[in-house]
Order: C-alpha cells, then structure tokens, then sequence
C-alpha cells in the first residue's frame, strides 16, 4: 500500500488539488448561478488588495506625466482651438433653446400623463485603474469604493455613453462589468423605432442586440439607447449605435451594437451614485429665445440703458450686457431705437439663409420682440398661439458664416 | 522562422541525475508571479489586445514548473498563480486554478525528463502548453460553469505562438534569478 501511495504520489497529490478547486467551483456555481462574486468576496480581497496599489501608483505617475507635458509643454494649437470651441458654444445656446423648448413641452405633457421621470441627481468620477487581465471576464477596475459611496449594482457610463455597472465593491476600489462581457445584460431601445430589446456582450467581447423581432426595420446607424427596464441605468442614456444587422437564433434580429464609450481605453468614468424619481412637473421656467442669443452676438446693438436695468427675466442674462455692451461701444454712433431692432435683425440674419427661421416673418406674433414689454417675461408676453411654433424651433443653427468670429 | 525552430529543438532524454534542479529566493518566488498578474491587469488599460493573446501567468508557472522539477512544486505553484488570477475577474474562482494546475504538473514532469534550457525546446513547450492549458480552460468553463465559449483553432495557435515567443525572451530573464541546489 504505501509503496503505491509513494509511486504515486504526484499524481495523487494533483487529483486532490484538482478536486478540491472543482469543488469550490461547483460550490459557487450551485450558490451564485456562476456569476456572483459577492460571495467570495474574502478571498478576492486580497489579491485586489495585493494589486491594486500599484495600479493606483502608476495609473497616478502616468497622470502625472500626462498632465504635465500637456498642460505645459504641449500647447501648440490652443488658441485656434479655444476660437473652434468658442465657436462650437454658439452654436450649442442655440441648440439648447431649440431642446429647453422641446423638453419643455415633454414636461408639460409627461404633466398631463402623471409620468414619472428618473433624474440623475449625483455622480462620482471615477479613474479606471485595472482590467482582469483575461478576454473571458471583461472587468474594470476603478479608485472608488465603499469609502466614496458607490454601492453594487450601481450605473458607470462616461460622457460618450454607459460603461457598465459596479459588480463588487471593496473599501477603496470597485469591480466593474463592462457591457461587453457575456455576463452583461442591459436593457435598450432603438432611438427612433423605439424597438427594445436587451444588450448583451459576447465571447469576442462585441456587443449585441437581442430580443428583436427579425421581421423589423432596423436600420444601421441607429442611435442605441438604455430603456431603463433594468432599473439600473436611467432611460435615455446613449449606448452606441447599430453597425450590423443580420438573422439570429429563432425569430430574433442579431444586431451589432458600436459602443458609444471607447470600452477599450477607459480613462475616466463617472459612477451614477443617486438618482431621484419625481412626478414629472411643467415649470414655466423664463424662456431665452434663439433671437436673444443671436442679438447678442451683433456687435451694433443699440440699447436703452432703462430698458437693460429692467430686463425682462426671460431674456437672457448675456442679452442686456451685451447690449450695453455694444450701445457702450456705438455710443453715439446711432441713436437708441427699440431694444429689439438687434433681435429682429439677428433673427433675420439666422433665418436669412433658409427662410424659415423667427425673422422670416417679421411682421407676425412669433417675431413679435420680447421686449415690447419689458416688465413680462417673453413667454407672457407673446401670444398663447405662437408657443408651439417659437422660433427656437424653427430657427436652425446657424453655421454659415453668421457668426461674427 | 517555424520550421527552423522546429528543426533546430535538441528536445533530448536525460537521466535523473543529468538534468539541475533550480530554486528561487522568496522575494522571487513571490514578486515574479505577484509582477506578473499586476502586468496582465495593467497592460490591457493601454492595449487591449493584450489580454486577449498574451498569458504571463501562465509563462511564470511553466517556467518555475520546469526551473524546479518537481511535480507537486510545479502543480502547486500553478495552482496558486491560477487562483490568484481568478481572483482578479468576476467569474468563479478555479477556472484558471485548474487550468494552470495541470500545466504546472505537466511542465515539471517534462522538466524531469526532458532537457528544456535551450531556446527550441522552450518554445515548443510553451506553445504546446498553451494550447493544453486553452483545452482545460475551456472544457471546466463550458463543462463545469456553461460558460459560452467560442474555440477558435487559428487564434489559439495564433496565441500560442505569440506566447510562446514572449516566453523564451522571459525565460532567459528569469533564468538570472536561479540558485543552483
């Protein structure tokens, strides 16, 4: 007996590792479905621990080096790019009135339907500083944990689009499932179908669309969006877009999803800490309008110093500044008209190029200017009748040369 | 570049007492494995290709497998790395355990009877050693946990050879770090 004990005593000794692994691997399989590494959590303590300082240190060094040749030795182009941005800004007033206005007019009818509306209220930014180091578990490591309030389960995305989500949670660092890894599930609709389905990563760490009936139209370059039914990620948020269509398992569509996050070079992300649920409300919020904001760029201006020191609370805060601002700097050279001759003229200039814009019709409500009277806010003093149509949202933005930059 | 390696492989039969049992110090023992799962978890960050071809672990526990030569040293020291990797995903931990266990016997029961110093026969063994640790990788993960798994033989030679090329340069590193018995 003990002769075949120690004849075989390697090969013995490697059954019995082998069979104790493949019991504490049945053990977590039978206790978590296979994918649950809360339940271990003790054990992968303390190799996190064991890793994740150096991670910290050169993720920190890089950094470093980074932003310092960046911020001081790297400045070739900035001020082109800072015009470029300044530029991009106007633009991106004008779109935002275009959306206030939109958004608006979804909170008034979300009102009316006693809809209930998810708000992100509070984000912790976080800096990606480990992967798994294996193509078979797509995970991410980041520098914030218990200690900075992030909780399982919780929704990580960057400004592109969602990430993924927190899976376990040490004292000072976070595992987070990318939506790339088989094990991933996200609820997510098509932005303009409104078709949804589930969002799934694959072996290859691709990610696909699932749940779509094959006899819809899915087209390729469609927006991806989260629907929200996996009550992790709020509605709305971007996911990528559709790069592939083809025929799946059963009746289903096999579509392949571009992530909207680079999932391979992530840097920084922000985890979605709290977020609220609140009866949807239409506040009548002062209204800018797209003429303001134009009027506002006209460096000949004329305006009345009264009429600034009383503006009206819809108009926006720049507009009476910059109107002093020009009437400072014309002084003289023209006489004080109506303070929204630049408006009108600005809306005319906006819409000069497609004829749609609020100056094309200069003598109707819609083009009526705001600041006939000063003491009410535009919305108040416009007619009811030209609010669907106001000219945030008819007025396009302007990207031919109206800008005096 | 294959076929001369191939050709050129003096994969030859010692005897017990020809072949050197190697040990290591304990800051080596203990650094070169931890350095080297800190590597694999960092790397990808900035390529992500990384993790999808290359497995330092996997090359730290066949080298120390063949370096010591003893069985039960070889399958633990596998065991140890794979489980420490394993701790780094999310997915149950002993996939990489048991992998990287019967590479760690298997490289050093070859070490007993083969000489594997010179850079063919190090190639080889580590390119054959890839693919066994892909296969049990892959038959616990889709047997064991019904993991979805794709095997693609054109990526695992692909990777095979890709490791095993990193690996005769690794091992020629760590090979300063040896203290004869």
């Amino acid at each position: 007996m003990e002769s075949v004990l120690g004849r075989y005593r390697n090969l013995i000794i490697l059954v019995g590792v082998l069979f104790l692994q493949v019991l504490g691997l049945a053990t977590q399989v039978k206790r978590s479905g296979g994918n649950d590494a809360e339940h271990t959590r003790l054990i992968r303590i303390w190799m996190v621990g064991a890793i994740t300082p150096f991670e910290r240190g050169f993720v920190w060094i890089g950094n470093g080096a980074g932003g310092l040749w960046h911020n001081y030795a790297y400045l070739r182009g900035v001020r082109a790019e800072n015009r470029q941005l300044k530029a991009q800004i106007e633009q991106m007033r004008l779109q935002q009135v275009r959306l206030s206005e939109d958004a608006a007019q979804a909170r008034r009818l979300q009102t009316l339907l006693a809809f209930k509306e998810q708000f992100i209220s509070r984000t912790v930014a976080a800096q990606v500083i480990g992967a798994s180091g294996s193509d078979l578990s797509r995970v991410v490591y980041i520098d914030k944990g218990e200690n900075a309030g992030i909780r399982r389960d919780m929704a990580v995305m960057t400004a592109d689009g969602i990430v993924g989500k927190v899976l376990v949670v040490y004292p000072s660092v976070s595992q987070v499932l990318v939506i790339n890894d088989q094990s991933s599930g996200v609820g997510a609709m098509l932005e303009k179908t409104r078709l949804q389905g589930v969002l799934r990563g694959t072996a290859s760490g691709e990610v696909v669309l699932e749940r779509v009936m094959s006899d819809e139209q899915v087209p390729v370059g469609e927006t991806v969006l989260t629907s929200g039914g996996d009550q992790i990620f709020p509605k709305g948020l971007p996911v990528g877009t559709v790069a592939k269509v083809g025929n799946g398992k059963d009746l289903f569509l096999n579509i392949k999803v571009k992530p909207a996050a680079d999932l391979s070079k992530l840097e920084e992300v922000l985890v979605l800490v709290e977020k609220q649920e609140k009866q949807a409300t239409a506040e009548e919020s002062p209204r800018v309008r797209a003429a303001d904001i134009l009027a506002q760029r006209l460096p000949s201006v004329p305006d009345k110093p009264a009429v600034s020191a009383v503006a009206a609370p819809g108009t926006a805060p720049g507009t009476a500044t910059g109107g002093a601002k020009a009437a400072a700097a014309n002084a003289g050279s023209k006489p004080a008209t109506t303070p929204n001759t630049g408006a009108s003229q600005a809306a005319k200039t906006s819409a000069g190029t497609t004829g749609t814009g609020a100056g094309s019709k200069p003598e109707g409500p819609k083009s009526t200017p705001t600041n006939m009277s000063p003491n009410l806010p535009p919305a108040q003093a416009a007619p009811k009748s030209a609010k669907p149509s106001a000219p945030a949202s008819t007025t396009q933005p302007p990207d031919d040369g109206t800008n005096p930059h | 570049m294959m076929g001369r390696i191939l050709t050129s492989v003096p994969i030859t039969y010692t005897s017990g007492e020809q072949v050197e049992v190697y040990r290591f110090s304990f800051p080596i023992t203990v650094g070169v494995p931890l350095l080297a799962l800190f590597v694999q978890a960092f790397i990808p960050l900035r390529f992500p290709r990384f993790a999808v071809y290359f497995d330092l672990p996997l090359l730290v526990t066949i080298f120390f497998a063949m370096a010591r030569r003893s069985p039960i040293s070889g399958l633990l020291t596998g065991a140890v790395i794979g489980l420490a990797q394993d701790m780094l995903g999310h997915n149950p931990i002993g996939l990489y355990g048991i992998a990287k266990t019967v590479v760690g016997y298997g490289a050093s029961s070859l070490g007993v009877k083969l000489d594997v110093e010179n850079a063919g026969a190090r190639f080889l063994v580590t390119l054959g050693f890839y693919l066994v640790h892909a296969a049990v990788y892959f038959t616990v993960a889709h047997g064991l946990v019904n993991m979805t798994q794709t095997w693609s033989w054109r990526y695992g030679v692909l990777a095979g050879v890709a490791n095993a090329f990193v690996g005769v340069a690794l091992f020629f590193v760590l090979d300063k770090f040896k203290q004869r018995t």
